[in-house]
């Protein structure tokens, strides 16, 4: 790996906004602009713009790339509708997850693949190795790509009024031909500026959101033009610090932490991901139709009193016997309550089961509770 | 923020302001910027002991924990209780309001001025 930083085609942006900034997969990343906890409100309860341009876009393309995906990635691609995303998984034999993924349908020959900044070069070679005997076409575009989220309830309204962003004309053709109607995990087609972008309804927050994809050197006229929009609607710039507090609170899972090489699917409560009843072969079938063992640990969450926040690697026990360890956790910005997920042995995994967090030499009680710990009202 | 030319510092990004033998203890506007949003303080009891050198409390904020560690041996005098109640002080004023501890000490310890501390933060 080499050793130089890397810089988002949104760099120059964020300094200008006096962002820290914080290595995240190699980039220098915008941690946070002021304050961390402001910005995590702000996407609660109006907009925040986040620069995620780190992420990889690998585009998958040709008359058999649908079959391609069903057997590379654990979920049936090739039965998604052309603007449909859907979330899925890369496993290896073994079953483990290489990444977690967001596979767009862009075209009737034509996929896009999200996967995360951390896992870009192994996510490329798995599905590049994966081609053989199949006419399809793997492409890289991660370096050409910038994404920029724009998440909260008053996401709609600020892509509405962003100057120069434009449905594109086929956008006329979806069943939902406008951005209101655009339902959660659908695409349209785009312009900004003449220039192809496309809008995903999807996020990372737990709020209504959009994600928009658009050539590296359009990024920070499209970031500014947001901004502008977003001006009178409550928008503010927002860094990882929050992003990683709002997916807690959400109970979406974050690879590395509760999602990795060793951990089946069916633990993370991801068996749903990994299409066991699609026809033919894919990764990772054979193993996950093994199973895992009945002992295996699980992903539950935990809720706690007072301040004092249980955090990743913090064990887990039943009395003196250790059942788990945390894999995220902190001070709920929204619930004002300590949150975490944890992976713990399954005889405490029911619902109001209470086990003690050791806390850098204090245990304190948690009690297990039904993931996500925070959902938003709906209308 | 600028380091105060009248405060001491230690390494261990803790700011004092001596007064002969008693200090107010706070951290460094560096690391509070650092750690981020504080979230909850815990500090040690007025009475308590403490040795230069080693862990006498925390300072969370949503990412991460900080210590604070003892910037003399001598004995806890006071503890801002405000900054308990609202540990968001450790943002906002750092050599002000978010003072966290007042200690009385009988040796006078080796501290860096505020020129040397600015030097070590690179900031």
């Amino acid at each position: 790996m080499s050793d130089s930083p890397r810089y988002s085609p949104l760099h120059a942006v964020h300094e200008a906004l006096g962002a820290s900034f914080t290595d995240f997969a190699g980039f220098m990343m915008p941690v946070r602009y002021d304050s961390d906890l402001a910005e995590h409100h702000a996407v609660r309860t109006a907009a925040g713009i986040f620069d995620i341009s780190h992420m990889a876009e690998i585009s998958v393309t040709g008359p058999e790339a649908g079959a391609f995906l069903d057997y590379a990635l654990a979920g049936k691609l090739s039965a998604i509708n052309i603007g449909q995303a859907k979330y899925s998984l890369l496993l290896n034999e073994a079953g483990g997850i290489i990444d977690d993924l967001v596979v767009y349908r862009l075209g009737e020959q034509h996929w896009l693949v999200v996967a995360n900044a951390g896992n870009r070069f192994p996510a490329v070679e798995a599905l590049n190795h994966r081609t053989t005997g199949f006419d399809v076409n793997v492409k890289d575009e991660s370096d050409a790509t910038a994404l920029i989220a724009v998440q909260g309830p008053n996401a709609l309204e600020i892509l509405k009024h962003t100057v120069g962003l434009e449905l594109a004309a086929e956008a006329a053709e979806r069943p939902e031909p406008t951005l209101e109607a655009l339902k959660y995990y659908w695409s349209l087609p785009a312009t900004f500026l003449g220039n192809p972008a496309l809008i995903g309804r999807t996020g990372y927050t737990g709020e209504d959101g959009f994600e928009l994809y658009v050539d590296v050197q359009h990024a920070a006229v499209l970031w500014n033009s947001l901004m502008a929009a977003g001006e009178s609607r409550g928008l503010v710039p927002t860094g990882l610090a929050c992003r990683d507090t709002l997916r807690l609170e959400a109970g979406m899972p974050l690879y590395g932490h509760e999602l990795n090489l060793t951990t089946a699917p069916v633990q993370a409560g991801l068996g749903k991901v990994v299409a066991l009843s699609k026809e033919g072969d894919f990764v990772g079938r054979a193993a996950s139709e093994k199973g895992v063992s009945a002992d295996a640990p699980v992903l539950v969450g935990l809720v706690g009193e007072g301040k004092r926040a249980a955090r990743a690697d913090y064990e887990i026990y039943s009395g003196e016997n250790k059942v788990g360890v945390v894999t995220s956790g902190a001070l709920s910005p929204t619930l004002e309550y300590p949150i975490a997920m944890a992976f713990v042995d399954p005889s405490v995994s029911e619902l109001g089961t209470v086990v003690d967090v050791d806390i850098r030499g204090t245990r304190l009680p948690y009690t297990v509770t039904a993931l996500p710990l925070y959902s938003r009202k709906k209308n | 923020m600028a380091n105060p030319t009248n405060l001491k510092y230690t390494e261990e990004h803790e700011w004092l302001l001596v007064d002969g033998d008693n200090a107010t203890v706070g951290i460094t506007a560096y690391a509070a910027e650092k750690l981020g949003d504080v979230v909850y303080v815990e500090l040690p009891k007025v009475g308590a002991a403490i040795t230069a050198g080693t862990v006498v409390g925390e300072i969370e904020s949503t990412k991460s924990v900080g210590e604070l560690y003892a910037p003399v041996t001598g004995t806890v005098t006071e503890v801002n209780d405000a900054v308990v109640s609202s540990p968001e002080l450790v943002n906002e004023d750092p050599f002000g309001a978010g003072w966290l501890i007042k200690v009385s000490f009988a040796d006078v310890p080796a501290l860096l001025d505020a020129d040397a501390y600015t030097a070590l933060t690179g900031e």
